[in-house]
């Protein structure tokens, strides 16, 4: 496989904790611009997938490559994030003593020392960018709020916000809807829709209801490697794949 | 823009109001003592302008761990180290200044070397006749120790109870070490007997006075500092830490350099506050690095109101002035009544007595709010008021350790 105009490369992967493989031999491409979703039963290995892609966890073997070059194992969590992958966390993680606001002025993409921190002033540029991403996350009604008080949904919605402040080339997004209402769940789908238009997305989620949304490539894992990969229809009718959904 | 925010309402003009407090009582307490006749009832005897002056070095202390532990999650129990490396940097000085006037009458070496059988003076005391000197390294030895502590343990991602953990056992070993007589800082007895500063008798009223002053401004720049890192972008990036710390790190955020920074201000303080306390209490020995004193400093902050900046200044002058007062009336019960008081704390005010305060205020504005509302016939659903912001700790985060970073997922 060539690497070049691929956004993300994962060629025989594997990791292990204490002796249990939790990814094993995971070869995964997506390529510029794609939108990926990524599906599979509990402990398949997809949040560890991200961990190795964010620089959280090291692989035993196997190369992660990030836009075609960068080696991503040389590189630590912050190192990463700088170079344009963003990551959603599955329990929506916010700054819940800040208001909207700041939790997006923190997130901004910009010099990330602390003496410019320190001296910081918030340049009409980066108002703008700050309200454009409130509209796009339709929260512009509650900028002066603290993030605690958001719904759990509103919260997921606010860390995608973040994500896009930080300008990345690469999302990752780990159960968007989980928790959310159906209505939300629609808004969501069209939100990362949108957002998939000028940045690749990979969204891992278990609402095959969204997936269906999406509708984009599918793979599923299981057992930390791919069992299936291809369009919705085509995974779903993968034997092996209902067998491991339905456990027989 | 930070003046305009100064005087700006609500939380910030409670700084304010510190702040002139403060400075207020750096002019008139020394003028109370200095310039009223001791038959007036407006007089303030000597001895309680240096026991309020000890107790603003205190609050000092305090207000340095807040910024840690209040606004960073991080709880140090080792910064009496800090604030007796402090002490011990200024202690320095003052023991050089003693000159030929000590018992064995040696121009050059203090009377503790001189019984130890010292001949010369040690490397380390060089260039401690130099006011200049000391107070150079009142804030360099501190700041450097916290420096390159903090360097090591952010950077290996050690946090919570085991932060804490190795922050009192740096101050335990610190104890140890300067218990040796062979250290060179006066062993057990540790330095004492000072007679000037900057050429000031220390026993004079006056000289008293005027280190009650600097104490009281001190602290007045000190609220005012720590206000302003904490209104910056780096202030919110800091609670962003304590709060998500792994959230920080996937936003591109150095998390280890955030709390270092912090961390060396904060220690900086403490360093500050303990050399402006050697001279009003006249001496400094190693009992000051006893671990004991370094988890009082954490009551203190807790009582007053963590992550508030008049918090701890408040717990630190109410704890303390109850000590004085318990340990004349019942000495005996002083540690039971001090370790109540952090469980009653802990149970009854986990945002202490400023979190309580504003609560409270809370209510009240909100009730009024409601009848005015009720009155006007109007829908009784008024919005909440504002949350505080100088109360910045979520409820039911308060635990021993501070707050836990969340998981990451």
């Amino acid at each position: 496989m060539s690497k070049s105009n691929t956004i993300l490369y994962l060629d025989g992967v594997s990791v292990s904790f204490d002796g249990f493989r939790a990814i094993n031999n995971l070869s995964l491409v997506l390529d510029k611009g794609e939108m990926r979703a990524i599906i599979g039963p509990n402990g398949a290995g997809k949040t560890t997938m991200m961990d190795i892609v964010t620089g959280k966890t090291r692989p035993d073997e196997g190369e992660v490559f990030f836009d075609g070059q960068v080696d991503l194992t040389k590189h630590d969590e912050a190192e990463i994030a700088m170079m344009g992958i963003g990551r959603k966390f599955q329990k929506p993680t916010v700054f819940e003593s800040h208001s909207i606001e700041e939790n997006l002025m923190l997130a901004l993409k910009g010099p990330r020392s602390i003496f410019p921190a320190l001296f910081h002033r918030r340049s009409a540029a980066e108002a703008r960018r700050i309200d454009d991403i409130l509209g796009i996350i339709r929260l512009g009604d509650k900028r002066n709020e603290l993030a605690a008080n958001l719904s759990h949904g509103q919260k997921q919605w606010l860390e995608i916000g973040m994500l896009l402040a930080q300008d990345p080339k690469l999302l990752l997004v780990d159960e968007p809807v989980a928790g959310m209402t159906d209505a939300e769940t629609e808004e969501t789908a069209r939100l990362l829709k949108d957002i998939a238009r000028d940045h690749s997305v990979v969204v891992v989620e278990h609402d095959m209801h969204f997936v269906r949304e999406l509708g984009v490539k599918v793979t599923c894992l299981h057992e930390g490697s791919v069992l299936s990969e291809g369009s919705l229809d085509f995974v779903s009718a993968d034997e092996r794949v209902v067998e491991v959904y339905l456990g027989r | 823009m930070i003046t305009g925010r100064f005087f700006a309402a609500g939380a910030d003009r409670r700084i304010a109001i510190t702040i002139l407090i403060l400075l207020a009582a750096a002019i008139i307490v020394p003028l109370l003592n200095l310039a009223v006749s001791p038959a007036s009832a407006f007089y303030i005897p000597s001895y309680i302008v240096a026991l309020t002056g000890k107790y603003l070095c205190y609050a000092l202390l305090a207000l340095a761990l807040d910024l840690v532990w209040g606004y960073c999650g991080i709880l140090s129990l080792g910064h009496g180290a800090f604030f007796a490396l402090g002490g011990y940097a200024m202690g320095m000085y003052l023991m050089r200044q003693i000159g030929s006037r000590g018992v064995y009458g040696n121009p050059i070496l203090p009377d503790f070397m001189v019984f130890l059988n010292y001949k010369e003076l040690p490397w380390f005391w060089y260039g401690f006749d130099h006011f200049w000197v000391a107070a150079i390294m009142v804030l360099a030895v501190p700041g450097l120790l916290a420096f390159v502590f903090g360097w090591f343990a952010f950077r290996s991602r050690v946090t919570g109870v085991y932060l804490s953990i190795i922050t009192q056992a740096m101050t335990y070993a610190l104890l140890l070490a300067f218990f040796r007589n062979d250290m060179g800082f006066g062993g057990n007895n540790g330095l004492t007997d000072f007679k000037d500063i900057l050429g000031f008798n220390v026993q004079a009223d006056a000289t008293r006075s005027a280190l009650f002053a600097a104490s009281a401004i001190t602290l007045a720049l000190a609220v005012f500092i720590t206000w302003a890192i904490v209104g910056s972008k780096y202030g919110k990036l800091l609670m962003a830490v304590r709060d998500a710390e792994s959230r920080t790190r996937f936003l591109g955020w150095r998390a280890e350099n955030v709390k270092l920074f912090a961390f060396t201000v904060s220690a900086v303080m403490a360093g500050i506050a303990g050399a402006l306390y050697v001279p009003q209490v006249g001496i400094i020995n190693p009992g000051e690095f006893e671990p004991s004193n370094s988890i009082e400093v954490v009551v203190w902050a807790a009582v007053g109101g963590r992550g508030t900046i008049v918090g701890p200044i408040i717990g630190a002058l109410l704890v303390n002035a109850g000590k004085s007062w318990f340990t004349g009336a019942l000495p005996e019960f002083w540690l039971f009544a001090l370790g109540g008081l952090f469980v009653a704390v802990t149970l009854f005010l986990p945002k202490g007595i400023i979190g309580m305060w504003d609560s409270w205020r809370g209510n009240a504005r909100a009730q009024r709010a409601a009848s005015l509302a009720e009155e006007a016939g109007t829908d009784p659903d008024v919005p909440p008021p504002k949350v505080v912001r100088s109360a910045a700790t979520k409820p039911g985060d308060w635990s021993a350790s501070g707050p836990e970073p969340q998981p990451a997922e």
